[in-house]
């Protein structure tokens, strides 16, 4: 018999009940809320007379509906001026005091967007099974959680029986072998994994990603490319533990502290694949193929590297994929064969639970240091992804050198990332966004989103067009 | 939940791939804190020729005339015809409550994003998948038939169209089980309570550090805010 791959694992480990017909119950040792994808959860719990299950798995922060200026955010809830938006944060904190969860209100200095805010207070632990009404829960699986979107329906479940009814998925296994070249990052890796593969192409499988090039992103990048193994199709990805886990865990509010820890610490080494785990699908990629991304389409795998160009339409010999970029050029305003790097832009939005974590800020920030945005970049934000990297940001002057450069430092959350709040892209308008979705109307109704790094956005920023960054350095 | 027996409807055919749940509903309306009044804003970016808003009377705003949906021979449609990885995007279950508040209660797709796929089945609306050639087939027979209607039986998992053999389709037996009787999950799940709480406490012993924080948190959380 085979070994056990790490979603194995951490499924067996978790597993009530199991029918026949492979529907399954999971027990979930943590719950993410927001208050975009729960009022109807907690009004159904409300209805049927019933109480979470577990109130204290539960762990919730506003982040898509609210302000991102100060001067708004100054002025708590009567700062959000669209009455909707107000109601639906408004209805967060009454259910969560009302329920008796754990909550992280809009003007809690560490609030932000839930997926970077979970791992930042350790309430993402590794083996945990973990979710959220937000498919970008993936993120969490790099901290080796197993971790996945729900809707509002399975939030209720979740809230009034601590389980999850699911299918287990397939396996995948994704190996990027070798050391990353200089100005490549973990949001160029899986961009480029998403051109190999597709949007579809992890569907019904979890993705474990592993290999050098993996194994040697900080955290920060790991969750970067989890967060995105939903835009590849699958629910979840994941990536082992190691001392680079142990490490970023240790000492964070919700850990496990003093023998405790150590006991954890030690259950947590055995959370890898076994080396003679049976994966149902494999892929490799070699890191020094992988140049900066850039997606010019309306779909994340119409990603090509900064030295490429636009797909001809010529060149596409099936017919269904032709109409598909057909469509896409249409939308994006653009032609088959320009170069990526004559795409001119007109915003920048550097932030989003992809790309907003310190290490992000300190990129960007070391591109535009001394620099002066473009003319013809209209609008240019940095959006920390909670009050806990904000504060950092300004304890190391990077807020300083935004502003220095002309771009606006705001306040945390999902911002231009879906563009709920005021921080919309106009039509017509093309955006670097260091965001995970180039959907149509993504980041505002007839806006045209481009996918990058921060490092390319940043650098996007400053040439009001894209460029190489392995060319700056 | 609504029962889900047998669907007779007309067809509408969308005919593009990746679908995301941005073009089923579009997020400004996802505001709301109702589950209902999502059908009116249905594929809201492709059906209207200007950008909707929450609060603006759908009744007034000028149509796409080139949309599938505005299309005359579509009108009262319950069955949707679709491409490969429909439902990819975002988990957010409006997509599904926009469909169902339409009138669409079967979805027809070579395949699904997996959330969207799950979200349907919470839903009453029954995603069916079928070969890519049954749906060109279908795609080609819609448009050339006006008026083009199936049956969905789903005790018997068959389509059956006019003027040619029935389709036999796949489904999971349990969620044609809580489909075909109305089941909450909710409720299934409850009656294996005392495995819940049995499997908790195992796990509870085994990993307590999962368990270990106070009730509401707050007491580590104000260590933390020092550092
Ligand atoms: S930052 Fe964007 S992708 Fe992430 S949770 Fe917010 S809206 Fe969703």
């Amino acid at each position: 018999m085979s070994g056990k791959t790490l979603y194995d694992k951490i499924w067996d480990s978790h597993l009530v009940k199991e029918r026949e017909d492979g529907t399954s119950l999971i027990y979930i040792d943590r719950h993410l809320i927001h208050e975009v994808t729960s009022p109807q959860a907690f009004e159904g719990l409300r209805i049927a007379g019933r109480q979470p299950w577990r109130a204290s798995a539960n762990f919730a922060t506003p982040d898509h509906n609210i302000p991102t200026t100060s001067e708004e955010r100054k002025r708590g809830l009567q700062g959000i001026k669209d009455p909707v938006s107000k109601i639906q944060v408004s209805t967060l904190d009454n259910n969560c005091s009302e329920f008796n969860i754990f909550e992280l209100k809009m003007n809690d200095f560490r609030q932000g967007i839930v997926h970077v805010v979970g791992p930042e207070q350790g309430a993402t632990l590794p083996g945990m099974t973990i979710v959220c009404g937000d498919s970008h829960t993936s993120t969490h699986g790099a901290l080796g959680a197993l971790a996945h979107g729900i809707g509002t329906s399975e939030v209720e479940h979740v809230l009034a029986t601590q389980c999850l009814m699911q299918k287990k998925m397939k396996n995948m296994l994704i190996r990027v072998d070798g050391e990353l070249p200089m100005g490549v990052t973990a949001k160029d890796i899986v961009l480029a994994i998403i051109g190999k593969i597709g949007t579809a192409g992890g569907t019904g499988y979890t993705i474990e990603f592993g290999g050098e090039a993996i194994r040697s992103l900080s955290i920060e990048g790991r969750m970067t490319i989890c967060n995105m193994a939903i835009e590849a199709g699958a629910r979840a990805g994941l990536i082992a533990v190691d001392e680079v886990t142990l490490e970023y865990i240790k000492g964070r509010p919700f850990a496990p502290k003093g023998a405790l820890w150590d006991k954890a610490a030690q259950a947590w080494k055995e959370l890898v694949s076994d080396e003679d785990a049976h994966f149902d699908s494999v892929l490799e990629l070699q890191a020094a193929d992988i140049e900066p991304q850039v997606t010019w389409g309306t779909s994340p795998e119409m990603v090509s590297p900064v030295t490429g160009a636009i797909p001809t339409l010529e060149n596409e010999a099936d017919a269904t994929k032709r109409g598909n970029i057909e469509q896409a050029l249409r939308y994006m305003g653009l032609s088959g064969g320009t170069a990526i790097e004559d795409i001119q832009l007109d915003c920048v939005f550097i932030g989003s639970c992809t790309n907003s974590r310190i290490e992000d800020l300190r990129e960007a920030a070391k591109v535009v240091a001394g620099k002066r945005v473009a003319a013809n970049i209209e609008m240019a934000l940095v959006v920390p992804g909670s009050g806990l990297v904000k504060q950092q940001a300004e304890n190391e002057g990077l807020d300083k050198i935004f502003i220095a450069a002309g771009l606006e430092w705001r306040e945390p959350g999902c911002s231009m990332c879906l563009a709920m709040n005021a921080d919309q892209l106009g039509a017509g308008k093309h955006c670097a966004s260091t965001s995970n979705r180039n959907f149509e109307g993504r980041q505002g109704f007839g806006g045209r989103t481009h996918l990058v790094s921060p490092a390319m956005a940043a650098a996007a920023a400053i040439h009001g067009h894209f460029v190489d960054v392995r060319k700056l350095a | 939940m609504k029962k889900f027996t047998v669907e007779s409807g007309l067809v509408m055919p969308l005919d593009r791939a990746n679908v995301d749940t941005d073009f089923i509903i579009p997020k400004q309306f996802l505001k709301s804190i109702k589950r209902s009044g999502f059908g009116v804003n249905l594929f809201d970016e492709h059906r209207y020729l200007d950008k909707g808003e929450p609060d603006t009377d759908n009744r007034s705003r000028p149509l796409n005339p080139d949309f599938v949906l505005n299309q005359a021979r579509y009108q009262g449609a319950s069955i949707l015809l679709a491409r490969d990885n429909f439902g990819c995007g975002s988990s957010r279950e409006h997509a599904p409550w926009a469909l169902d508040d339409y009138g669409f209660r079967v979805i027809l797709a070579p395949s699904y994003a997996d959330i969207f796929f799950n979200n349907c089945f919470k839903n009453g609306i029954l995603p069916i998948v079928l070969p890519r050639q049954t749906i060109d087939e279908l795609f080609a027979a819609v448009v050339a038939n006006e008026g083009y209607t199936l049956e969905v039986d789903l005790e018997q998992q068959t389509l059956c169209r006019p003027n040619a053999s029935d389709i036999a389709f796949e489904v999971d037996s349990f969620r044609k089980h809580c489909l075909l009787n109305g089941l909450d999950d909710i409720g299934i799940t409850l009656e294996d309570a005392e495995l819940i709480t049995a499997f908790e406490s195992r796990w509870r012993e085994k990993a307590p550090w999962y368990f270990a924080q106070s009730r509401n948190g707050a007491a580590e959380n104000t260590d933390a805010a020092d550092g």
